[in-house]
């Protein structure tokens, strides 16, 4: 049946839009409230007149916000780092040389510690690496010194963190791999090519989207990790949104708050953009 | 296949790896000692008695039930909406209106709660099970959507136009026709917005107001040593119903993958 394309709009608009409301009250509304708020007058629990860039000065002024926001990013892009370097052979692996018919079984497995409550992963790696827990102890019964990992509150949740984002990584560059045309391995190896460098020369720069889908996805939430500074870290050290959380909850100072989220989704903003340029620079004029 | 020993073991460890925590929880669960360290001391089954007589426990296990098949229900149903129209019809504004509605996805968590916290407190809705509601609905629905789209997609167009010829009414041959062989995602879409929002903590953390909820009690009890035994046999439960659900939801989607006559890529996500 043949549709006019306005009728074929209009029933589309109609059709989303009950979701499309749902989000644009609930999401939109909000998130440009909070960017309103983030130059207005800030009180404790309101906020007024006039417009001021108050706010944001504060942010600039205070070394331990600039201390915080920049340990949050850089705990964030060695996460980033170390996940996507571990993930990455694992992706390999299951790519080229899991038969075919055996690939989702394994992606399942890979998949599930990630649906099993993040809150009890993050509090058991408390369990494991703290004082005299189980890593201690299963050291000290092997005769072997305590690592008190859990004294090194940043190491620690480095650690967690890239527990917790791993299976993130794993499946972009998964998938990026799948699409490598493997007859171009052989023509390399045809060509005389070994095989490290025509993996480092066909495979590695073909599966970059990939792996640059993988750092933004593990990337982006671990900047607005809440939990496991919290848990893990002791509380000792807060990153942005233990900062933002104390603004807004403790301090209920709301103007504060937001423009600390704003400047936080800036900075998460700006290095996304870096990572998608780089990605585009690395495939070249590729398409 | 090639073989690849390093690669492969590797693989192995890494697995390991991200297993480690998880194995632990029934080995320290059944282990006889308040200290959760090694060496094991003996089988008990105190822990799930104290877990089972928690009465707080219950109560937030409770709220949690509610929210989670609040949360499941709702985002099935708004991406039902959302992924029909986007696979089955061009209208304007189609890309950021999708945009927006798979927008947290890539935006941490944080940011969704504080903001509709902002403006909750801001127009004095006063935070409660029904506001963590509307919360995780934001959160999980773009994994509905995303489900969902894949599901119409296999959808044969053809069918519905058969129906169509012989008489049916749009909405009746989407009841007889579209929905029979969608239900398969819809179910797998249920279940996945339940598991998500049964385990989430930020929204009900921040939108919960202090109520009993299942993900913010066990952050709070991880803090009291005497606590953890217990919250690890909660644990080892949750991890099984988890599984379960997901292993439940992965036959759903297989089956209507199959059912459409589709190719199988593989995952969830």
């Amino acid at each position: 049946m043949a549709q006019t394309p306005n009728s074929e709009a209009r029933a589309g608009l109609k059709l989303i839009s009950p979701t499309a409301l749902y989000v644009i009250l609930l999401l939109a509304v909000p998130l440009a409230t909070v960017l309103v708020y983030s130059v207005m007058t800030g009180a404790r629990g309101s906020v007024s007149l006039p417009i001021t860039a108050e706010n944001y000065a504060e942010l600039w002024s205070r070394p331990v916000y600039g201390y915080i926001m920049f340990k949050s990013l850089m705990v964030a892009l060695v996460v980033t780092f170390a996940t996507v370097l571990l993930a990455y052979p694992v992706a390999y692996f299951v790519s080229f040389h899991v038969k075919p018919e055996r690939k989702s079984l394994w992606l399942f497995l890979i998949t599930i510690p990630f649906w099993t409550s993040y809150i009890i992963r993050v509090s058991l790696w408390f369990v494991i690496l703290g004082f005299g827990g189980v890593l201690d102890s299963a050291l000290a019964a092997i005769g072997l010194e305590p690592l008190n990992v859990a004294s090194y509150s940043i190491l620690s949740i480095i650690i967690v963190l890239a527990h917790a984002y791993a299976p993130f990584a794993v499946l972009p560059i998964f998938v990026s791999l799948e699409k490598v045309d493997r007859s171009l391995l052989e023509a390399g190896q045809d060509l005389g090519e070994s095989r490290w460098v025509t993996f480092l020369r066909v495979t590695l720069p073909l599966s970059m989207p990939g792996v640059i889908a993988a750092a933004l996805i593990v990337f982006i939430p671990t900047v607005g990790d809440y939990v496991t500074p919290e848990l893990v870290g002791d509380g000792k050290e807060p990153m942005i949104a233990n900062l933002i959380e104390t603004q807004l909850l403790k301090l209920n100072n709301f103007a504060q708050g937001s423009a600390f989220a704003v400047a936080s989704m800036l900075m998460v903003g700006i290095v996304s953009v870096v990572f998608v340029l780089l990605n585009r620079r690395f495939i070249g004029g590729q398409k | 296949m090639k073989k690849a020993p390093l690669l492969r073991s590797y693989t192995l460890f890494y697995l390991l790896f991200l297993y480690g925590p998880i194995i632990l929880l029934p080995i320290f669960a059944f282990n006889d000692s308040r200290v959760v360290a090694f060496p094991l001391n003996g089988f008990t089954l105190q822990w799930f008695n104290e877990m089972l007589a928690d009465q707080n426990l219950r109560n937030a296990a409770k709220n949690s039930l509610i929210i989670a098949l609040s949360v499941a229900s709702i985002s099935t149903v708004l991406g039902i909406f959302a992924a029909r129209a986007s696979v089955r019809y061009r209208f304007p504004g189609k890309g950021p209106i999708l945009g927006m509605v798979m927008l947290p996805l890539v935006l941490p968590e944080m940011i969704v709660a504080m903001a509709l916290l902002v403006v909750l407190l801001s127009i004095g809705i006063p935070l409660s099970l029904f506001t963590v509601i509307l919360g995780q609905v934001l959160i999980c629905t773009p994994f509905a959507v995303a489900i969902l789209t894949s599901a119409f997609q296999s959808l044969d167009r053809s069918l519905e136009e058969a129906a169509l010829d012989l008489g049916e009414t749009p909405l009746s041959t989407f009841r007889l026709i579209v929905l029979p062989l969608v239900m398969p995602g819809i179910l797998a879409s249920f279940l996945i917005c339940f598991t998500i929002s049964f385990d989430e903590f930020i929204i009900a953390n921040f939108l919960g107001s202090g109520q009993p909820i299942l993900s913010v009690y066990i952050f709070g009890q991880f803090r009291f040593p005497a606590k953890v035994p217990s919250m690890l046999a909660l644990g080892t439960l949750l991890v099984l119903l988890s599984i379960i659900l997901l292993g439940i939801a992965e036959y759903f989607r297989r089956r209507g993958i199959a059912k459409a006559g589709g190719k199988d890529s593989g995952g969830f996500l």
